[in-house]
């Protein structure tokens, strides 16, 4: 076992663990911080990104005794004084966290992003991200909550129904569903 | 009619827990005394195991157990027709990746060193790595059951007279197609931890979708009461079908913690997780369709070749569907379907994403498109004329609900401008359509009985919070969401005034599991039944206290009040007082059956669903010809989804199956090849990393226009249909057609590489046939068909009795 000082979300810390294990391990099974989480441990899906010393890191890939005095930041992290970061907040408004396994890495990542580019486009966006997969949304909520955290106006693609269309048979049960059926567009918030 | 909750878009019930990372996931159960499990794999395709020596490994400081095939003689599997599968291998190892042996011990390193201990000699045999193979070699059997030699299912259904039908066409058009298999990659690896509560019963975490059927694995594999296990799916860190089996991990540490007595975890790793795969099949397919002039299909053949792999699965499940849905999205009045899936040793396929329905309709779409240009018709009218009628019994009796297609058809065609672009871009820029339709859950359940599907129970507390109880499981669809928003809609509260406890089979009644769409449709209408019998008992009660008839009483903003004089009322928490005053502890359930199906003939159980969904997509491309690559800017899509219960998630299933699918479509591959002769020459996975198995990143997704066709569907909860698989399914051949528009190059199967692209351009600029794609279909030794007369030509849904042998066997 070996024993460092960290700056874990802002908490100085002294770790102990094997020296073998990554950073990644050090947080989940050492410090109780099981956010950060796993896809790969091979550097390739960016679901253990963390900030260190305010940059994006994949943990999977950096030793935990490498990290002496240095400031992580974790998933656990972000939200200050009981408040959550825009980030957390707009993510969870937007649809931009489905099962929520690869939302951790993405958050820091987009948290590295904000704090370098305060306003990026959303091309920078989609550069920034572009280490982190995400199998469940299809990215375009998670630049939408991106943009909504720094006071962008979201447009969402959807038009309203101009009109309604019969589709059931007539005279069946379900006619009385299809007479003016509201239509479905998707609106904001 | 309008909803307070119901169409109203809203962070979901469990966004808070996601973006804080206190969502549990499997791995991150972490239990005093826990020992870690690993598995060793078999590095050979297909051999006998002859021997294991594990005397090495048992004794290496820090192991605690070693388990070998013989302490698993029982076997399981997902359907009842396909219990092949043992926890770990007895005595023959099919595919590399196959488990046989493992180790538990204080962590995972010493496990992993300790694999390294177990001796295994192999005794090589025969491997087939390609359907071809498995046609043309009945021996060595990979399995000893089935339908003969290495076929595992062969199937042959026809509904009327489809020589007929062909022979009076105008046209008929042979096509075939091949659709390489995908897996699910969802970013969380399977994970599980088992433990034996302190009365001796078992406890199993685990990332499934389907903890019902693994409750009932492990009690067959395990030979334990199933009221002595407890099975809780932990939240799925995605899982798009490759979680609905019972895996061999699960059972292998739960046997681990009963004979350790403490708990015992396991997490695979990425290149495990590309072994278990049980996705997308491999399929060989030839379309014949006979068309009149004016695109009207007079009759259709459909057969399909699919590679299994090395087990069962859902694969029986999986062949059918291959041929069940064809029908549903447009007329079609006579229909034959002939399926063969076959063994190879390959990590075994299953149920993906679409589960069976992607790769013939990848297929249909794409001759649809040919028939079109053939005929002169545009792609859009041609479908638009043939969508198959609404409130109707099709050729193969698949009772068919509303269909919004046509409504989405015209609204994609209207957005991305379809008239003044299709086959008039500039060369190299194209847009493609297709269509497709879903199940809104399967409408048998995988052991035939006449249970209900899905149950709720509600518990209403003095404090006006309610508990809802269900078995679903939330894989990140959003099974809790609709759970609660449902029971929240009618009981007039709010959706974070009620706890769902779900994914326990201790806790909840039974659903299930997140599999074939069927979450929303089932579970929304327990729930909708369970809360409409909790309102009934607190009107009764709310009733008699202000004297107001129960039936004049609104439930909303958590109150109960006089709908013609709303001043006049209680809280919701003085309304639960009053009614447990009266009546004692509030709890009330609900339930769910789907309708009985209308086919009735062998075979006619997969495909029937209470209702389907229908979506329409375009999808435009940008194709190099210098170099074949392909760039898809913009993607328009429309869903008929009935009535969306949270418009924010609905939408986020269109865009993530649109995204899963141009995976499919351009880059994602599940392949194999050979090792060099000089090593061992078995059959390998080709790439089994999240780097090298290809998959689109935020630069290759593109811009997705979603629209929701909102026509309420009365069998549906709220109007609700099913949004997340529906949505994959017309994309892979949008944009096989639209590379088409852009080039004038036909690519017949997925994934749509640059490579081929190259390929069929030369061939192209030399004049020979423009296309990549299978030229022929194998030989296949078809049974002879299963004749059920369609309805109009008076048929019952029973398949005609054809000779006195086929009656003996089906009576038995």
């Amino acid at each position: 076992m070996v024993t460092i000082p960290l700056i874990v979300n802002g908490e100085p810390v002294d770790a102990a663990f094997a020296p073998y294990k990554t950073l990644l391990e050090v947080l989940r099974e050492d410090l109780d911080l099981c956010g950060t989480k796993h896809g790969c441990e091979l550097g390739e899906c960016g679901a253990c990104a963390v900030l260190l010393d305010g940059q994006p890191v994949l943990s999977c890939l950096i030793l935990g005794v490498d990290c002496e005095g240095r400031s992580v930041t974790t998933v656990e992290g972000l939200a200050r004084d009981g408040r959550l970061h825009p980030l957390q907040e707009t993510f969870a408004d937007l649809g931009a966290a489905q099962c929520g396994y690869c939302t951790p890495g993405f958050l820091v990542t987009a948290k590295a992003l904000l704090d370098e580019h305060p306003h990026p486009t959303r091309d920078q966006i989609k550069e920034a991200l572009a280490g982190n997969l995400c199998r469940c949304t299809g990215y375009q909520q998670i630049f939408e909550a991106v943009e909504a955290a720094i006071g962008r106006s979201v447009t969402i693609h959807a038009e309203p129904a101009e009109h309604a269309e019969q589709i059931g048979s007539a005279g069946s049960a379900s006619s009385a569903f299809n007479v003016g059926a509201p239509g479905g567009g998707i609106s904001t918030r | 009619m309008t909803h307070r909750i119901i169409g109203v878009p809203r962070r979901r019930v469990d966004g808070r827990a996601k973006v804080t990372g206190q969502t549990k996931f499997a791995d991150d159960l972490m239990l005093p005394r826990m020992v870690h499990c690993k598995l060793l794999r078999s590095t050979l395709p297909h051999a006998r195991i002859v021997s294991i020596d594990a005397a090495r490994a048992l004794a290496h400081p820090g192991v605690h157990l070693v388990l070998t095939g013989r302490d698993f003689p029982i076997p399981y599997g997902i359907l009842p027709v396909s219990q092949d599968e043992h926890a770990l291998a007895i005595d023959r190892v099919r595919f590399v990746g196959d488990p046989l042996a493992a180790v538990v011990a204080r962590d995972e390193l010493t496990a992993f060193e300790a694999l390294d201990l177990i001796d295994v000699q192999y005794e090589p045999l025969r491997t087939f790595d390609a359907p071809a193979d498995s046609l043309a070699h009945e021996t060595p059997r990979i399995h000893d059951y089935g339908d003969g030699g290495n076929i595992h299912k062969l199937v042959s259904l026809s509904f009327g007279d489809v020589g007929a039908a062909l022979a009076g066409a105008d046209r008929v058009f042979e096509d075939t197609f091949f659709y390489q298999g995908s897996t699910h990659l969802p970013i969380e690896q399977h994970a599980a931890v088992a433990a034996v509560d302190p009365d001796g019963k078992l406890v199993l975490w685990s990332s499934t979708q389907t903890p019902h059927y693994v409750h009932r694995a492990l009690a067959k594999a395990l030979e334990m009461p199933a009221a002595h296990i407890r099975v809780i799916a932990t939240p799925n860190g995605g899982g798009f079908g490759g979680k609905s089996d019972p895996f061999n991990h699960e059972v292998v540490i739960a046997k681990a913690a009963l004979l350790l007595d403490r708990p015992v975890k396991i997490c695979l790793t990425r290149e495990e997780v590309f072994y278990c795969h049980r996705g997308r099949h491999p399929v060989l397919m030839r379309f014949t369709t006979g068309v009149k002039r004016d695109g009207t299909i007079t009759g259709m053949r459909v057969q399909t070749l699919l590679d299994g792999g090395a087990y069962g699965s859902y694969g029986v499940a999986s062949t059918f569907y291959t041929g069940a849905l064809q029908t549903v999205t447009y007329h079609i009045p006579a229909y034959h379907f002939q399926g063969c899936r076959v063994f190879t040793n390959k990590p075994p396929c299953g149920p993906k994403r679409g589960h069976g329905t992607p790769q013939s309709r990848f297929g249909q779409e794409i001759q649809l498109d040919k028939i079109a240009e053939s005929l002169s018709i545009d792609p859009a009218d041609l479908r638009l004329r043939i969508v198959e009628r609404p409130e109707t019994l099709t050729a193969n009796y698949l009772r068919v609900g509303t269909i919004g297609l046509a409504e989405c058809i015209r609204r994609v065609t209207r957005a991305a401008d379809w008239p003044n672009r299709f086959r008039k871009l500039p060369f190299g820029h194209g847009l493609g359509l297709a269509c497709s339709s879903y199940l809104s859950g399967a409408g048998l359940p995988i052991y035939w009985n006449d249970m209900p599907h899905s149950g709720v129970q509600l518990k209403l507390d003095r404090s006006g919070g309610v508990t809802a109880f269900c078995g679903a499981t939330e894989i990140g669809q959003g099974s809790d969401d609709v759970l609660v928003a449902c029971v929240a809609e009618v009981l007039g509260i709010e959706p974070i005034d009620i706890r769902a406890v779900t994914g326990d089979t201790d806790l909840t009644p039974v659903d299930l599991g997140s599999y074939s769409s069927r979450v929303t449709l089932m579970m929304g209408h327990a729930a909708v039944q369970a809360a409409e019998r909790a309102r009934d008992v607190l009107a009764a009660a709310v009733s008699s206290k202000i004297g107001v008839p129960a039936d004049r009483l609104a439930f909303a903003d958590r109150r109960v009040f006089d709908a013609a004089e709303p001043s006049s009322g209680v809280t919701f928490a003085e309304a639960v007082c009053l009614a447990e005053t009266a009546f004692g502890t509030i709890g009330t359930t609900g339930s769910y059956t789907p309708p009985r199906s209308a086919a009735r003939f062998k075979g006619g159980g997969v495909g029937p669903s209470p209702t389907y969904s229908y979506t329409a997509s375009i999808v435009e491309v940008e194709v190099d010809p210098a170099t074949g690559w392909v760039q898809v800017p913009r993607v328009w899509i429309a869903h008929d989804i009935g009535q969306s219960i949270n418009p924010t998630l609905v939408r986020g299933q269109v865009e993530g199956s649109v995204y899963m699918a141009i995976g499919e479509a351009l880059m994602e591959e599940q392949v194999f090849r050979r090792l060099p002769s000089k090593l061992s020459h078995a059959l390998v996975h080709k790439f089994p990393s999240l780097l090298e198995y290809k998959s689109p990143t935020t630069l290759d997704m593109p811009e997705v226009f979603t629209e929701l066709v909102e026509f309420p569907d009365p069998r549906g909860p709220f109007g609700a249909k099913e949004v997340g698989q529906g949505p994959l399914l017309p994309i892979m051949p949008a944009v096989a057609n639209a590379v088409y528009d852009a080039v004038g190059v036909r690519i017949d199967e997925v994934p749509i590489t640059p490579e081929k692209i190259l390929k069929a351009l030369d061939a192209k600029a030399a004049g020979k046939a423009p296309r990549i794609g299978p030229t022929a279909f194998p030989d296949i030794p078809w049974p002879e068909a299963l004749q059920v007369p369609p309805p109009w030509e008076g048929g019952d849904g029973t398949a005609r009795v054809r000779s006195q042998k086929y009656e003996v066997r089906s009576t038995k």
